[in-house]
This record gives C-alpha cells, sequence and structure tokens, in this order.
C-alpha cells in the first residue's frame, strides 16, 4: 500500500518533470546558470570579521540585540562565580544539567538540587526546574545563535523547558557563521547526525500581539551565554 | 459555474476596504515590519545576488524532484523514521488519524503548520475524538476563537488585545488583563501542561535537506522544540516542494526566510529533525514519522510554465506588501494561503474555476515579485492564471463582445459607422448612465466614462492634409 503510493507520487513527478522548465527569475531573462553549490554563500551573506576578537565583538552586539545575556570570562573559575550569582539571585531550587566535564566544574554543587537529563528523567520534575546549565556544539558570530545537538548537549528538552538557559562555550568554539557550523557538524557527526540540531538565536520570543515583542513565549525567558577564554 | 466562492469574495472585500479602522489597523502593523525587514536586508553584502540564488537552489531541486526526495527518503528510513506518501488531503488525514489510533493517543499538540490548514487536519482530528492544541501563541488565539489564520507568518495580527483578552477569559477563564505580556504568559501556563500530557506532537516543515534527511524547522517561540521533544511520538507534515539539496543550502536561506518573512536577521530557533530518539540519546519521541503530501503539487510541477511557484518558502512578504490584502485583510481571500502567492496557487490545488477571481485581486504592481525571496514572478502568474482561466472556460458575453468587435475592425464601413452612432448616441447616455439600463454599468459605477470625440480622427486627416498639402 505504502509502496505503491511511493511508486505512484515519484511516477507523477518524473512525468511532470519531462517538459523544461524555463530558467528562474522574472520574465525568464537571465540564461539558466548552476545553483551556487556548498560554500559559496559567503560573499552574498552579511560579513564577518577575520579575527576571533572581531567575531567575538559581533557576536556580543548580537546578543545585546536579541536581548541575550553574554560574558567573557576568563577562565572555569569566574563562569562559576558567575552561575553562582543568577543561582543566588534568582533563588533556584531546582537545576537541569548533565554528565560533562566542564559542568562538573562549573555548577553542578552549587545548591540546587541537580536533575541530570542524560539519564532516564521525569520531565515534569525537568518542568519544575528554575534553570538549565549546558555546554554547546559552537557559538555563531553572524548570527548571534548558539548550536546545540541532542547528542552533545544534554537531549531534547533542557535547553528549551527550564526558563533560564545558562551557556558555556570555549573558545574556539566561536565560529564564524552558518556554513562553518555546517561543516563542524559534518565532520564531527558525518553518517551519524544526532535526532535535533538546533541553532538557538536569543531568548523564546513572540510577537503575536499587536506585534509587540514579549521574552519567554513557551521556551527560555532569558538565554545568558559564558564564553571562557582560557582554561 | 459555481460563483458563490467569488460573490464571498467580492461582498467581503467591498466591506472591509470600507472598513478605515481596519485598514489602519494593518497598516499600522506592517509599517514597523517594513523598517525591520529593510534594515535587515542591509546587512546582506548582496540582497539581489541572494535572491537569485535563492532561485537557482529551488530551481535546482525542483527541476530533480524525483532524485533529491528518494535521497532524502533513504536518509530518513536509515535513522529509523517512518516516511508515508499522501496523495491528497484526505490521505494525509487518514495516516495521521491511524497514527493516533494505533498508538492510543488522547491529547495532540501542535507547532504551526500552513501545510495542516491545507488539509483541514484539525477538524479531521477533533471529528476522530482526539483534543487538539495549538501552540503558537497566535494560531492558538485563533482556534480559541474559531477562526482561520489571517496571515500565513502572522495568524492574529487583526486582534487587538482587548478581543484577545475577551477571549482567553471565556474559554480559560483568565483573568482580565490586557497587556501583551500578560496575555502570553497565561497562554505559557495552559501550553507547558498541554506539552507535558500530549502524547503525539504534529509539526509542519520547512525545510528537507536531502543530503543528510533532516527536517527543518524554523519558529520564534520555542513550541515546536518543545512539540518535538516531549510526546512520545512526532509526525511531521511536509509538501513535497519543500526540499533543498544540503545543510549549506540552508546557511542562505534560513536568513532569507527571516528577513523577508518577519524583518528579523535570523529566527529565534532553527532546528533540524532527523529521528526518533536515538541509542545514547536520553530523551525525544520513540516515533518519528515524516508524512509527504502531493494534493496537487504534481500537477503544478507538470506546468513547466509556473513549476516555480513551488519554489516558495512560505516567508508571507508578498502579503505584506501587497495593497489588495493591506486593504482587505486575509480572511477575505477565504483560503488557506491568502495574498499573491495564495492568488496564484489557491487555483491549482483547489480549482481555477471556482477560484480565478482570485487572479484579479491585484493591482498587478509587481510589488510581490519585487519583493519575493525567491523570485517568484508572481504579478505575471497572476496574469497566467487569467489567461488560463479565460481560455478554459470563456465567459460568454465577453465572447460575444469580441466576436463582435473583430467583426466591426475587419469591415471599415461597419467600423465608421459604429463610431458615428457612439457619437450621437453618447449624449443619451447620461439618462441611463448608472441605472441597470445602462450597457456600461460595471465601468459607469465608480468611474467617469470618457467623452468621445466629435470628429474621428480619420476625417480630421483628411481635412487636414487637404489644407496643408506638401509642397
Amino acid at each position: 500500500m505504502n509502496h505503491s503510493a511511493r511508486e505512484a507520487m515519484l511516477g507523477r513527478i518524473r512525468e511532470a518533470l519531462k517538459i523544461k522548465a524555463p530558467p528562474p527569475g522574472p520574465h525568464a531573462g537571465a540564461a539558466p546558470h548552476p545553483a551556487p553549490r556548498d560554500g559559496e554563500f559567503r560573499p552574498l551573506l552579511p560579513a564577518v570579521g577575520a579575527t576571533w576578537e572581531e567575531q567575538c565583538r559581533q557576536f556580543a552586539r548580537n546578543a545585546e540585540l536579541l536581548k541575550a545575556a553574554f560574558q567573557v570570562v576568563p577562565n572555569t573559575a569566574a563562569a562559576r562565580a558567575e552561575v553562582e550569582r543568577i543561582v543566588r539571585e534568582e533563588q533556584w531550587q531546582r537545576l537541569a544539567t548533565y554528565d560533562h566535564p566542564l559542568l562538573r566544574e562549573i555548577g553542578q554543587d552549587l545548591g540546587p538540587t541537580p536533575l541530570f537529563t542524560d539519564r532516564p528523567y521525569d520531565k515534569a520534575e525537568l518542568e519544575k526546574c528554575e534553570g538549565a546549565v549546558t555546554t554547546c556544539e559552537a557559538l555563531i558570530a553572524q548570527t548571534g545563535s548558539v548550536l546545540v545537538t541532542s547528542r552533545g548537549c544534554g537531549g531534547r528538552a533542557i535547553s528549551i523547558l527550564p526558563p533560564h538557559h545558562v551557556v558555556i562555550a570555549r573558545r574556539e568554539q566561536l565560529l564564524p557563521d552558518l556554513l562553518a557550523a555546517f561543516a563542524l557538524l559534518r565532520q564531527k557527526y558525518g553518517a551519524h547526525y544526532p535526532s535535533m540540531i538546533s541553532f538557538i538565536t536569543g531568548p523564546s520570543r513572540t510577537g503575536d500581539i499587536e506585534r509587540i515583542l514579549v521574552l519567554g513565549a513557551h521556551g527560555p525567558k532569558r538565554l545568558t551565554i559564558l564564553l571562557l577564554e582560557g582554561k | 459555474m459555481s460563483p458563490n466562492t467569488a460573490v464571498q469574495f467580492k461582498a467581503q472585500a467591498t466591506r472591509l476596504a470600507a472598513d478605515l479602522e481596519h485598514r489602519q489597523w494593518i497598516f499600522k502593523a506592517l509599517r514597523g515590519y517594513e523598517a525591520k525587514r529593510d534594515e535587515c536586508k542591509a546587512r546582506f553584502q548582496n540582497w539581489e545576488g541572494a535572491r537569485q540564488a535563492a532561485a537557482e537552489i529551488k530551481y535546482d531541486t525542483l527541476n530533480h524532484l524525483d532524485r533529491y526526495l528518494e535521497q532524502f527518503v533513504h536518509h530518513l528510513e536509515s535513522r529509523g523514521a517512518r516516511v508515508h506518501w499522501a496523495a491528497d488531503a484526505r490521505a494525509a488525514r487518514e495516516i495521521i488519524l491511524d497514527l493516533a489510533r494505533q498508538n492510543q493517543v488522547r491529547f495532540i499538540i501542535k507547532s504551526k503548520s500552513m501545510t495542516s490548514e491545507e488539509i483541514h487536519l484539525n477538524e479531521a482530528l477533533e471529528a476522530g475524538g482526539f483534543e487538539v492544541f495549538e501552540s503558537d501563541l497566535g494560531e492558538y488565539i485563533v482556534q480559541l476563537r474559531q477562526e482561520p489564520p489571517y496571515h500565513i507568518v502572522f495568524p492574529a495580527m487583526h486582534l487587538k488585545r482587548g478581543q484577545i483578552s475577551e477571549v482567553f477569559q471565556q474559554k480559560l477563564q483568565a483573568e482580565p488583563v490586557t497587556d501583551p505580556e500578560a496575555l502570553t504568559m497565561i497562554a505559557r501556563r495552559v501550553m507547558r501542561q498541554k506539552f507535558c500530557q500530549a502524547d503525539m506532537g504534529i509539526s509542519g516543515v520547512n525545510f528537507g535537506v536531502a543530503e543528510n534527511g533532516m527536517i527543518s524547522i524554523t519558529e520564534n517561540e520555542g513550541n515546536a522544540r518543545l512539540t518535538t521533544a516531549l510526546p512520545r511520538i512526532h509526525v511531521a507534515l511536509m509538501g513535497i516542494e519543500k526540499l533543498v539539496r544540503t545543510m549549506d543550502d540552508l546557511a542562505l536561506l534560513l536568513p532569507m526566510l527571516a528577513t523577508a518573512g518577519a524583518g528579523q536577521w535570523l529566527t529565534g530557533y532553527n532546528t533540524l529533525y532527523g529521528g526518533p530518539r536515538l541509542a545514547g540519546e536520553s530523551d525525544g519521541p520513540e516515533q518519528f514519522h515524516v508524512v509527504l503530501l502531493d494534493n496537487g503539487r504534481t500537477r503544478l510541477l507538470a506546468d513547466a510554465e509556473q513549476r516555480d511557484v513551488l519554489h516558495c518558502i512560505r516567508c508571507g512578504a508578498c502579503l505584506n506588501v501587497c495593497p489588495i490584502f493591506r486593504n482587505v485583510g486575509g480572511h477575505t481571500y477565504g483560503t488557506t494561503y491568502q495574498g499573491p502567492i495564495g492568488s496564484v496557487l489557491t487555483p491549482h490545488l483547489r480549482g481555477l474555476r471556482e477560484w480565478k477571481h482570485l487572479s484579479y485581486a491585484s493591482s498587478l504592481c509587481g510589488a510581490c515579485t519585487e519583493t519575493c525571496p525567491v523570485k517568484i514572478d508572481l504579478a505575471h502568474h497572476l496574469l497566467h492564471n487569467r489567461r488560463n482561466a479565460v481560455q478554459a472556460h470563456p465567459p460568454f458575453f465577453e465572447r460575444l463582445a469580441f466576436a463582435g468587435f473583430q467583426v466591426m475592425m475587419r469591415h471599415p464601413a461597419l467600423y465608421r459607422l459604429g463610431t458615428t452612432l457612439a457619437r450621437w448616441l453618447q449624449p443619451l447616455h447620461g439618462l441611463v448612465q448608472g441605472t441597470a439600463l445602462d450597457p456600461a454599468r460595471a465601468w459607469t459605477r465608480s468611474r467617469e466614462a470618457p467623452r468621445l470625440a466629435r470628429e474621428s480622427f480619420h476625417a480630421w486627416w483628411k481635412k487636414h492634409r487637404r489644407t496643408t498639402s506638401p509642397s
């Protein structure tokens, strides 16, 4: 049944494509030329600084526009102090995290009861967490995005359900653009992609009521990104 | 002939075009959009080049759709996703209903999907005994009001905060607040419980990536992330035209979609999904299904002249700039897809005969063509639809009038007689002007009829040449 539906649809597509379409663009004026292949888009997209410092400044500017909190911290001790401050100020009782050397150093023993999402967990318990502390796959300077995956960053729900998401990134994780991020994913996961790959660009937002920006529609109301400059 | 849809469109359009408050509201909402969109466009090093590249990517994908679709499905299936092929809306509804029944589903949570609107999925699921909740804030509001979305990107843009507060009070027993933030928090509170209760999450698809068999979903609120993280089953409904070749194509198309769609540099969440929870992953659905929908798309693919209509990435930019949309609003169209793209697409999806009037709901100003990020020549496609409609079903009176005109133009004596008669008879026109007896009523109801010249050019020329003959 399913097989025949598949063959029927593919058959209709092949039949339809027997006639060639005029090249794209208004009035079909342009001569057809091959569509740009991988990586040829850079000169079209917004410019990105060449050095790490420039890219870091660009990320900071984007984060500000997106109303995400971004801070470059010198080392893990400083990152730990920052997370501690947030936990105290917002009076977190429960904190979502997972087993990762960086997270062990930074914040699993700060006081709030930790919930580990890399083991079987109850989603109702995760819903009660005031915050989540995670690592990431990369930061993207061009867009101000944080790249997370279900494999490397504590699963799917940890970065979306708790109201405050704190991300820890290392210096070498800052990438210039989306193309660099896709290259990284290809190289790292090849034929075994995680089931979810997500670019998080600012805290959750909506403009559905009178086009007025409201943060925290369903996902995190706050997004804090700490970039470790050294060890 | 079933002129119902056309009559309804005309009546509703006439009413709304005269509703100055409604018009002002839409203008105000879209003014902010335009300013932000221009800001984002200016960040591109070459926006026009990006448009051309985007059009070429979609051209390449669609003209080899069979190959890319097979590649896409192969990767998906190898990761444990189930792929279903639906020839039409009914087949797609049946597939999704069967999945819900087989898995003893009770609550269903949905993230925004125009394709699910196209197949009237919610009605079918509700009729099947399932509770369905829209999780996108705008969609949720219009669902509570039992209305269709007003705009493909901003479903509740026609509503004021007071109206939203009212529906929340009535349907959710919410407190009478009107602040957008407070209203949003009411929806957030309600929806969090639904997310945790739901057994099945249904989403749309913005792009399917042939390279690795992943689907890409763009959203701002995080509701699609939750829809695809918490329930034990994820069903994604995808029109077959949504394919791109590689992830790199997304590096171009995602920023363009955000810019053209909402005046954002990049949308809040851009997520790729490629399977159910995999080995070594701690959460996510146990089952992942992708339903591939045809529903008239292969028919459009077979029309080489209009194939590029399938390039559409549903950004809604053409609605935002369309003077007709701005005056008559989204509900007037009576279609799933409104504005210029809706006017071009709907006759293909639902039949030219009943929907050809939409081709005339355009000033042909070309603003839609100019703004389209994937360079669909919408204004000309509206003309193509008009031509096709006339060729398929020529209107009797028009045919008669043009046959008469043809005869007159071929016989100079008849032509002269006609124009002379018209000059004599025109003064009498004033007696019937605007009444049912007026043969030119359709024209004169809203316009002045031009006065015919006393003398024809032909007569003038004869006289003129006699007096100033060349030496």
